[in-house]
């Protein structure tokens, strides 16, 4: 569903990585790894579209990125180095604005569902400044819970997690894969699959 | 698609409700600007009566051109932003959201403390009513374009006098339209009329281009 | 991005065209300047206009005029370059862009300080709020405006992107402010430049501002690729050809 064809990107004046393919299936998960200032981030931006790269071209489900635009992004899940919420705002008006904007009616009893299954009852309602950088790491991933995107795309989702917190993330990327859907993520977690298959990929020397 | 707008424009409202500091700074810069011009120039009311609109507009455009450089700026950093260029949206729409919230927190409350700062420039009932009507109409274009601007300075190390130094010069239709009206309300009231049809003019074209330029600007700033 | 001519959108193959054609420009421009100031100083009438003449001090006109349609020019230069590098994702035509706005901000800073030192005989003012000169001011912010952005920037790809975008507004703003400020009053309009029209003009006056305009033409190439020789070493740096140049440089 996800094909890269001859992928270059550069950062600046540096080459990050060049002829770069791969393709995958519905059901994959893909791990993307490599030392630090790879290109690992650039990758993951550039298959969200945040990147126009120099050479090459991704296709989703047979078509460019760049065409498809918006249709690609509701098809899309980037979770990125950035939480991506309000301190402001409750984790409960997060969620919300998040699937408005993704196109989603959600009822506010599916939110709530979603926040208790991350492990935040008792804080749906307070600002999300107060909570602890696990706490706001979660409501961000509780966006997992309730996206139906068939593609996902992690960065580094599993630092700043406690135990049961990795294992929850572990089991809700087993499930969408199971379920059909695409992940791609950068990480040192391993993501143990019960369906589907893992890709490896490794970017620099 | 409304339905989109009224979302990121009443969180902006909300965001802004919960710290709401950030929109009292704004409209006191103005007014402490605007009070400190009599203090320079004199107080005679004949002088006073001419500058006056031209200091309101400039300090106007100031006032504006500060607030703008935390339209994005937040959103940029907690990551919010990045998230809204990956929704199933297009850009631009949730730009005119965020300048729309922008402008009702910044502008219009610069629109309704006009007759105020009016009153002390001695300026007749008549130049206030026309101040006011071209404020209302030209603050939402001095936020259209700023938006341009405040996204491509967006993280940079003193965005803010960058921004003042890319924006300023695209603001003087404005600030020659919009003090020329009041200017022109002193001697003939049925004079300011092709001045409003030529801001009216402006604000639609700034309506329509303005979000797309700012969000092509967001999408390079955010690469 | 295989097309044929897209083979001296690379920096490596432009690099030593341009290294080739900066001798050929500088000799243009030392050539043309010669003709044009000549002309200009010893060719032309001493006097310029009907009832009221201006005297010899009229003669700034060559390197005024000619600046002030550089800077113009260099404008939209540079907005092409910038607009082609934007749909194309070229890295040559942001240098090129890039390289082009110290020319033309250094044009209309000539243009701005000839027109007072122009003004200050004809009209017994250096500067007014005349609509042109207020204009060519703009265009000077703008592009110190452009030049301040890029440099603002660290990440290059950025820098030439959002620069790139910032001339585009600022040239469909220009026709606007342009008009704005000639006409602050939509009632009625007038302004202090007379109406130019070349036709009107003495054909040896026409003459020597024609060749200095195309002697500044020619400089504007020279500088440029100057510029954009030391553009693309600095950015090229890790890649091989600019190493072997180098390496060719030490051992000569």
């Amino acid at each position: 569903m996800l094909e890269v064809t001859k992928l270059e990107c550069r950062r600046g004046d540096r080459r990050l990585f060049t002829d770069l393919g791969f393709a995958l299936n519905a059901g994959t998960l893909m791990h993307v790894r490599g030392r630090n200032g790879s290109g690992k981030t650039t990758l993951l931006r550039t298959l969200c579209g945040l990147f126009i790269p120099d050479e090459g071209e991704i296709r989703w489900r047979g078509e460019s990125i760049r065409a498809l635009a918006e249709d690609y992004r509701r098809d899309l899940l980037y979770f990125g180095h950035t939480n991506g919420i309000k301190g402001e705002l409750t984790g409960l008006e997060n969620l919300a604005i998040g699937a408005t904007l993704d196109g989603d009616r959600l009822s506010e009893k599916a939110i709530w569902d979603a926040l208790e299954r991350i492990g935040l009852t008792g804080f749906e309602d307070l600002p999300t400044r107060m909570l602890s950088q696990g706490q706001k790491k979660r409501v961000a991933l509780a966006r997992l819970i309730l996206t139906k995107a068939p593609l996902w795309i992690l960065d580094e989702p599993f630092t700043a997690l406690d135990v049961d917190a990795v294992a929850l993330l572990q089991s809700l990327i087993a499930d969408h894969v199971a379920a059909g859907g695409i992940a791609v993520l950068t990480t040192h977690q391993e993501v143990p699959l019960t369906s589907g298959q893992i890709e490896q990929l490794n970017l620099g020397n | 698609m409304l339905r989109v707008f009224w979302c990121i424009l009443s969180r902006d409202l909300t965001l802004a409700m919960r710290r709401r500091t950030d929109v009292l700074t704004t409209l006191f810069f103005f007014v402490i600007v605007v009070s400190l011009f009599p203090l320079g120039v004199g107080t005679e009311s004949k002088a006073l009566q001419i500058i006056g609109p031209g200091v309101v507009w400039v300090a106007a455009l100031l006032a504006s051109m500060l607030a703008l450089e935390r339209l994005f700026a937040a959103d940029y950093e907690d990551g919010t932003l990045e998230q809204m260029l990956l929704t199933a949206q297009p850009l631009s729409l949730l730009v005119l959201a965020k300048v729309t919230a922008h402008w009702i927190l910044t502008g219009l409350p610069l629109v309704l403390i006009a007759p105020l700062v009016g009153m002390q420039f001695q300026l007749t009932d008549n130049a206030i009513i026309i101040m006011m009507l071209a404020l209302l109409v030209g603050t939402p274009i001095l936020s259209l374009i700023g938006a341009i601007g405040a996204a491509l300075t967006l993280g940079l190390r003193g965005g803010g006098i960058l921004l003042s130094l890319l924006i300023l010069p695209l603001y003087i239709p404005i600030l020659v339209y919009g003090s020329g009206a009041v200017e022109v309300s002193r001697i003939a009231l049925a004079d300011t009329q092709p001045y409003f049809a030529l801001l009216g003019a402006f604000l639609l074209v700034a309506l329509i281009f303005a979000p797309v330029a700012s969000s092509a600007a967001l999408k390079i700033s955010l690469e | 991005m295989t097309l044929n001519w897209f083979k001296f959108a690379s920096p490596a193959s432009f690099y030593p065209i341009a290294g080739r054609l900066i001798p050929v420009f500088w000799i243009l421009t030392l050539l043309l300047l010669a003709i044009g100031l000549y002309w200009g100083f010893f060719e032309t009438a001493s006097k310029l206009g009907g009832s009221n003449p201006q005297k010899e001090y009229y003669r700034i006109i060559f390197i005024h005029v000619p600046s002030a349609w550089m800077s113009m020019w260099l404008y939209i230069v540079l907005v092409g370059w910038a607009a082609i590098g934007l749909v194309f994702n070229t890295r040559l035509s942001f240098m090129m862009a890039n390289a082009v706005a110290p020319t033309g901000a250094i044009f209309t800073f000539l243009a701005l300080w000839t027109g007072a030192f122009w003004g200050r005989p004809s009209w017994g003012t250096y500067w007014d709020w005349d609509p042109r000169l207020t204009s060519e001011l703009v265009l000077f912010f703008l592009y110190i405006g452009y030049i301040a952005l890029h440099s603002a920037i660290d990440d290059t790809r950025r820098a030439d992107r959002a620069s790139a975008l910032l001339a585009i507004v600022g040239l469909i703003m220009v026709p606007v402010i342009f008009w704005s400020i000639n006409c602050p009053d939509p009632n009625q309009c007038a302004a202090l430049h007379q109406r130019s029209n070349l036709t009107r003009i003495d054909g040896n006056i026409l003459f020597s501002m024609l060749t200095m305009t195309l002697a500044f033409w020619m400089y504007g190439f020279a500088a440029t690729f100057m510029r954009l020789r030391s553009i693309i070493l600095t950015r090229e740096a890790e890649n091989t050809w600019v190493q072997e140049l180098l390496n060719a440089r030490r051992q000569a």
